[in-house]
């Protein structure tokens, strides 16, 4: 029996997708066998970032609505043999296609399967944001060093705090520039945990690879020498219960980064 | 019949007017008939003269409302007599709980997010922050143990003595009864100083230091008001 993780934010645009594309490839490259579902429904993107969309045959309002088995409508990731899939949204629909209690069916026939099956939500709190969270134990919420994003981190986090079957939520830092924190003109780390008081899973520097690696379809992890590479498997060991320190954010201890990407590097 | 040894209604004259001491043992009706008579009787001394207030002793009686009223018009009607107040020993269930509610210190162990609202009737004493967005109301005053960043209503029901008190205060907006204030559109350096805010002589909320509140709000020291 798997677990179901959540992955949300209220804001749209802060890295929802890329970080479930991202934990899911990272957590199937550590041998776990993941899934990943895709609830926005009408706005699909995991399975563009994930370079599956020539694939999709089967969507998840086609599951829910009986008209396929969930199994025909997994698309299997090949770099990954039998380690990760995904459970694309439907596009021609939107979001009232899909009703709480059947992506909680779903989730929970996906979790016999699976080790990890990760949810992403769309941007929002209504019916999207709802069926994404039905199904799941843990939830991870994603947000940037803006003022804005952290309101609406906030917000969810008070949501998802009255999910009785989800547990405490954990946070990722998406988008960090330590230049901009540095000299203030951005939120830090500290003051976004103390604010929010969840547990910070992770933080991930501004990579422009992140956004070159999406258009190709390819996951950033895949790549071992990005710095977001780093960070997202760091989350992933983390989410297996491993304690993995944070990462420097600053560019200046090359020293420190280097010894860090090398000791990476090497596994 | 009527063979009382003790009347109903006893009249006691003080500097502040008159005292009737109503007896609680016999019915209503009865109680009534005789206050009639007797105020009856007297009606006629100095009726010219300033207007007498009365006050009720009821003991253990219980008046509904309309009972209530009824007393009121019948010792009205004798023209100088006015009905100051009605002293009783008891009180409904109802009463009770609203009065508890409205006098109790309720503790809250939460963090109150964005989008999220906590009313309290009593006095409020919250265990954790109120972020951006979140709002808490108290009947009373407001305690907060953590940092105020969003918006305190405290004596929503009309009490201009209400306080609220923060260890951290930065609000983004500040009630108290119907006075409002918003927080300075520059940024202000973040004290760490426990502050409280309550509406002074020119019916403006103030945010000061905490120590003040001894002086401003004496009720506060001690014991619980009633």
């Amino acid at each position: 029996m798997g677990e179901a993780i959540v992955i949300t934010s209220g804001k749209g645009g802060v890295g929802k997708t890329t970080t479930t594309a991202n934990l899911g490839t990272a957590l199937a490259l550590l041998g776990k066998r993941v899934c990943l579902v895709d609830t926005d429904i009408g706005l699909r993107n995991l399975d563009v970032v994930m370079g599956l969309e020539n694939r999709i045959i089967y969507d998840l309002v086609d599951v829910a609505e009986g008209r396929c088995t969930v199994q025909k409508a997994l698309v299997k990731d090949k770099r990954f043999d039998d380690k990760l899939y995904l459970l694309p949204a439907a596009q021609t629909s939107d979001k009232t296609a899909v009703t709480p209690e059947q992506m909680k069916l779903l989730v929970g026939e996906l979790k016999q399967d699976y080790d990890y099956v990760l949810i992403d939500c769309p941007a929002g709190i209504e019916q999207g944001y709802k069926n994404a969270v039905a199904g799941a134990d843990q939830a991870i919420v994603v947000t940037t060093p803006e003022v804005s994003a952290v309101r609406d981190a906030d917000r969810i986090i008070g949501l998802l705090e009255k999910e009785e079957h989800v547990k405490r939520p954990r946070l990722v830092i998406n988008r960090i520039r330590s230049h901009m924190v540095k000299s203030g003109d951005m939120l830090d780390i500290d003051e976004i945990v103390m604010h929010l008081s969840i547990d910070l899973l992770g933080i991930i520097a501004d990579d422009e690879n992140v956004i070159k690696a999406s258009n190709n379809g390819e996951p950033i992890v895949l790549d071992p020498t990005s710095k977001a590479s780093i960070a997202y498997r760091n989350i992933a060991r983390r989410i297996l219960g491993e304690s993995v320190p944070l990462q420097q954010l600053e560019d200046e201890q090359k020293g420190v980064f280097s010894k860090l990407k090398k000791f990476f590097g090497v596994r | 019949m009527k063979k009382q040894k003790q009347p109903y209604v006893t009249m006691k004259g003080t500097k502040d007017g008159l005292t009737l001491h109503l007896d609680d043992t016999c019915s209503y009706e009865d109680l009534i008939a005789e206050l009639d008579e007797k105020l009856t009787i007297n009606e006629n001394e100095d009726s010219d003269g300033p207007l007498v207030s009365v006050h009720l002793k009821i003991g253990n009686r219980y008046l509904t409302p309309k009972q209530e009223e009824e007393l009121r018009a019948l010792i009205r009607a004798k023209k100088n007599l006015v009905v100051e107040s009605i002293d009783s020993n008891v009180m409904t269930k109802e009463e009770a709980l609203k009065w508890k509610q409205k006098t109790e210190i309720v503790s809250v162990a939460k963090i109150v997010r964005s989008g999220q609202v906590l009313h309290v009737h009593g006095d409020l004493l919250l265990i954790g922050d109120v972020n951006p967005g979140g709002t808490v109301i108290a009947g009373g005053n407001i305690f907060i143990l953590g940092a105020l960043r969003g918006i305190a209503h405290a004596g929503c029901y009309g009490n201009k003595e209400a306080v609220i008190a923060a260890s951290i205060m930065k609000p983004t907006q500040l009630r108290i009864s119907d006075v409002m204030n918003r927080a300075p559109d520059y940024k202000t350096e973040e004290r760490n100083e426990m502050e409280c805010a309550y509406i002074d002589d020119t019916g403006q909320i103030v945010v000061d230091r905490l120590q003040l509140l001894t002086h401003l709000r004496p009720n506060l020291r001690g014991e619980r008001r009633l």
